[in-house]
């Protein structure tokens, strides 16, 4: 609606102050314009904007009661009072019945600190708890899963995790479940998640304000092995970790810490550092010669990629049809992991047994992934831990590491330390298809292309679309993000509405660098920012100052093809970089 | 308690309401009471096929079926015995009519007795305060009672 019409404005007052503001604003965009704070709780910009929690109530002149602040248009004339006594109160016994049934563990929470639960009590003035402690007797505490933990005794029906996961996610595996003092929010029949068609993909986690849900905390195992002097531990982390992990040390948004965080990884003790990148370009090449093969050999179109998990649980729960339509490459970091456990053991001559690989990702999916049993090598898993990028800060914060004192350091550089621009684009919506594209295009060109930047395939509108021409073909692609979207296309494409040759699609909206195990941002620094533009451009700066910016062009993924693989494809290649998917039952009846 | 609530006559019954609602806003009301009337409850199995032929996540079928009480998820039992603990009732020595019932029936508040005959609920005011105490067994109403033991055995001995 904005944008396309002129922009009507209205006129109104907020605290006494005039503002002038878009006709189509809630109350709460037009205080946020001039510099008005209304507190807010279940709002999150979106994703939930449906005014229960009555924290952002406002006084309106000519209305009895008091508005939700998140959801009432502005209006020509609006009088609005944002902290009379009649609101301080109100905010302040709905703060209170919240707490009561609230759990009190704040000193031993994951989410200490950065509660926007108990920053908000702070704010709103709460010194004791008014009411006695109501939290129900019987509350479901789920950490069956590999990726996620559910403590209900945390819950504040907030619904932005049942939002998220029904709107951008598609999936609806949480909602509100039964009635009045007793209902919840849970999924069908109370299930564990990992008895659900859950994706795993955290976008829960990031949407929670409280520490109902979050990740399993897989650190310990991660310190028990660096203290092991038998066992060669290797850290790869994930490009988008670099544009977040800052935040977790009071950087601002979109801050590459690249430097800090490879310094803080050798700090930590890992034996090798090395980034997922390269396993990007490898992908690449794999993924790249897949395509190419399935156009030339009438093989099934359009293919899809497969790097992330949360996507691929969705196809298998949810599109079974579309199966055979997935690449069979495995996600950068598992090839890595393989990688390593073959060619880098062999070449280091250290038993495959005694390798550690420890994943950072930005991702709680990843997690589940790990664990797939076909996803290893000689009967090796290929990764032996996936951390998130909130746990790393964890694990840097426990090693009383300064953050903001460490010098820069650099990767590890051999066998596998090389990455182009393509690689680290991968972390952003739109970065695997711009890296296929800038190798797939040289190869059905028969020449190097200058002109390499793809930008139709860039910024977050839902589904991004291109048509090329490649070798005298016609090529179309699409880009969709979030498996909501994901759905919508894939729907487009069974109707024989529309048809491409290649689709990108990546689980979270916006890509890894909003995935679900990226640092947490409040519901208010959301509002104001677009984070995964911001993490976004900390890939693309990178992309812009590689030397190489194409896969093929990975000196040292060249080496591994000639040393070891052979050629993309190859039968080496495919016993160590490709796998396979099953379609799965949504929820199995015992 | 051993009945098939889901078989391959029910499933066709509700595959035909279904087929009449699906696609329309709103559809899912009128499916789930055609459900609870063709399977006399709505288990996991139901829903399950309801969400594949809707597209409903199935937490929001869930979500519906254990916000009303007129949705059951466990199959109820040959006779529904409700207790009216509505005010009026609740003053008349309701509380007592249920403890008989509880004891002489062998059934929990809100379960089913294990032969499958008996369902025991505590309802909210049925708006029959004129008769009160007042319970209703299925269709069949008994009001004005005395809440003493015998009365009950009196009840049960009918079904």
């Amino acid at each position: 609606m904005r944008g396309k019409t002129a922009m009507k404005t209205v006129n109104l007052t907020i605290d006494d102050l005039p503002v002038q503001v878009d006709e189509n604003m809630t109350v709460l965009e037009a205080a946020l314009q001039v510099g008005i704070d209304i507190p807010t709780l279940c709002f999150l910009k979106g994703v939930c904007e449906v005014g229960d929690c009555r924290i952002c109530v406002v006084e309106v002149d000519g209305f009895d009661n008091l508005k939700s602040a998140c959801v009432f248009p502005v209006s020509e004339g609006m009088v609005v009072k944002t902290h009379t006594k009649k609101v301080r109160l109100s905010r302040k016994s709905t703060m209170e019945l919240i707490l009561a049934t609230h759990s009190k563990e704040c000193l031993t929470c994951c989410r200490s600190t950065n509660c926007e639960l108990q920053t908000l009590a702070e704010e709103l003035g709460i010194t004791e708890l008014y009411y006695s402690d109501e939290s129900p007797e019987e509350v479901t505490y789920d950490d069956k899963s590999n990726s996620i933990i559910r403590d209900q005794s945390k819950c504040i029906l907030c619904a932005r995790c049942a939002h998220v996961c029904s709107k951008t996610q598609g999936t609806g595996i949480l909602g509100f479940v039964g009635r009045g003092v007793k209902t919840r929010v849970t999924t069908a029949f109370d299930k564990s998640l990992a008895d659900t068609p859950c994706l795993f993909c955290g976008q829960c986690v990031v949407s929670c304000p409280v520490g109902a849900i979050s990740e399993k905390v897989d650190i310990d195992k991660v310190w028990d092995v660096l203290e092991d002097p038998d066992i060669h531990v290797v850290v790869q982390t994930a490009p988008a970790v670099r544009s977040a992990l800052g935040e977790e040390f009071g950087l601002p948004f979109g801050t590459n810490v690249q430097g800090k965080m490879v310094a803080a990884l050798k700090r930590l003790g890992f034996n090798k550092v090395y980034d997922t990148s390269f396993g990007a370009d490898l992908t690449i090449m794999e993924e790249g010669h897949e395509l190419l093969d399935r156009l030339n050999n009438d093989g099934v179109l359009p293919m899809i990629t497969s790097c992330s998990p949360g996507w691929v649980r969705y196809c298998e729960h949810y599109y079974p049809e579309f199966i055979p339509n997935l690449s069979s490459c495995k996600s950068p970091h598992q090839m890595v992991g393989a990688v390593l456990k073959s060619y880098y053991a062999e070449k280091n001559n250290i038993d495959p047994a005694k390798i550690f690989v420890v994943s950072v990702m930005p991702c709680t999916s990843k997690k589940d992934e790990a664990a797939r049993p076909e996803l290893s090598v000689n009967g090796l898993q290929d990764v032996d831990c996936v951390i998130t990028t909130r746990e790393l800060a964890k694990m840097i914060r426990i090693g009383r590491i300064d953050f903001d004192m460490l010098e820069d350091a650099e990767f590890d550089r051999d066998l596998l330390g090389e990455y182009t621009g393509a690689g680290i684009s991968f972390g952003a919506t739109g970065g695997v298809m711009e890296a296929s594209l800038r190798t797939v295009a040289d190869i059905m060109e028969s020449k190097e292309l200058r002109d390499i930047d793809y930008t139709q395939v860039r910024g977050m509108s839902d589904i991004k679309e291109a048509t090329l021409v490649l070798g005298g073909r016609i090529f179309r692609v699409a880009v969709v993000h979030g498996t909501a979207a994901a759905g919508r296309l894939l729907d487009l494409i069974k109707s024989g509405v529309t048809t491409y040759d290649f689709i990108e699609v990546m689980g979270c909206s916006g890509g890894c660098v909003a995935g679900g195990g990226q640092p947490h941002v409040t519901a208010k620094e959301k509002m104001k920012l677009d984070i995964r533009e911001a993490r976004a451009n900390v890939l693309r700066e990178v992309d812009n100052s590689k030397d190489y910016r194409k896969s093929h062009q990975n000196p040292q993924v060249q080496k591994l093809y000639t040393d070891y693989l052979g050629k993309p494809n190859s039968q080496k290649a495919h016993e160590l970089l490709h796998t396979h998917y099953t379609a799965k039952e949504k929820f199995p009846l015992e | 308690m051993v009945k098939e609530v889901i078989c391959k006559d029910r499933l066709a019954q509700l595959e035909t309401v279904m087929d009449e609602h699906k696609g329309k806003k709103g559809c899912l009301m009128p499916i789930l009471h055609e459900s609870q009337k063709i399977f006399g409850c709505i288990p996991l199995g139901v829903q399950k096929v309801i969400a594949d032929a809707t597209g409903i996540p199935m937490a929001e079928i869930y979500g519906v079926v254990t916000f009303y009480s007129h949705f059951s998820i466990e199959p109820k039992g040959d006779f529904v015995i409700g207790v009216c603990m509505g005010t009026a009732c609740y003053v008349k020595n309701a509380g007592k009519i249920l403890d008989d019932f509880v004891k002489q029936a062998n059934v929990k508040v809100g379960e089913t007795s294990e032969d499958g005959k008996f369902t025991l609920e505590a309802t909210r005011c049925i708006g029959a305060c004129g008769l009160a105490p007042v319970i209703t067994i299925n269709e069949d109403v008994y009001g004005r009672l005395k809440a003493d033991a015998q009365e009950v055995a009196d009840i049960l001995a009918k079904y």
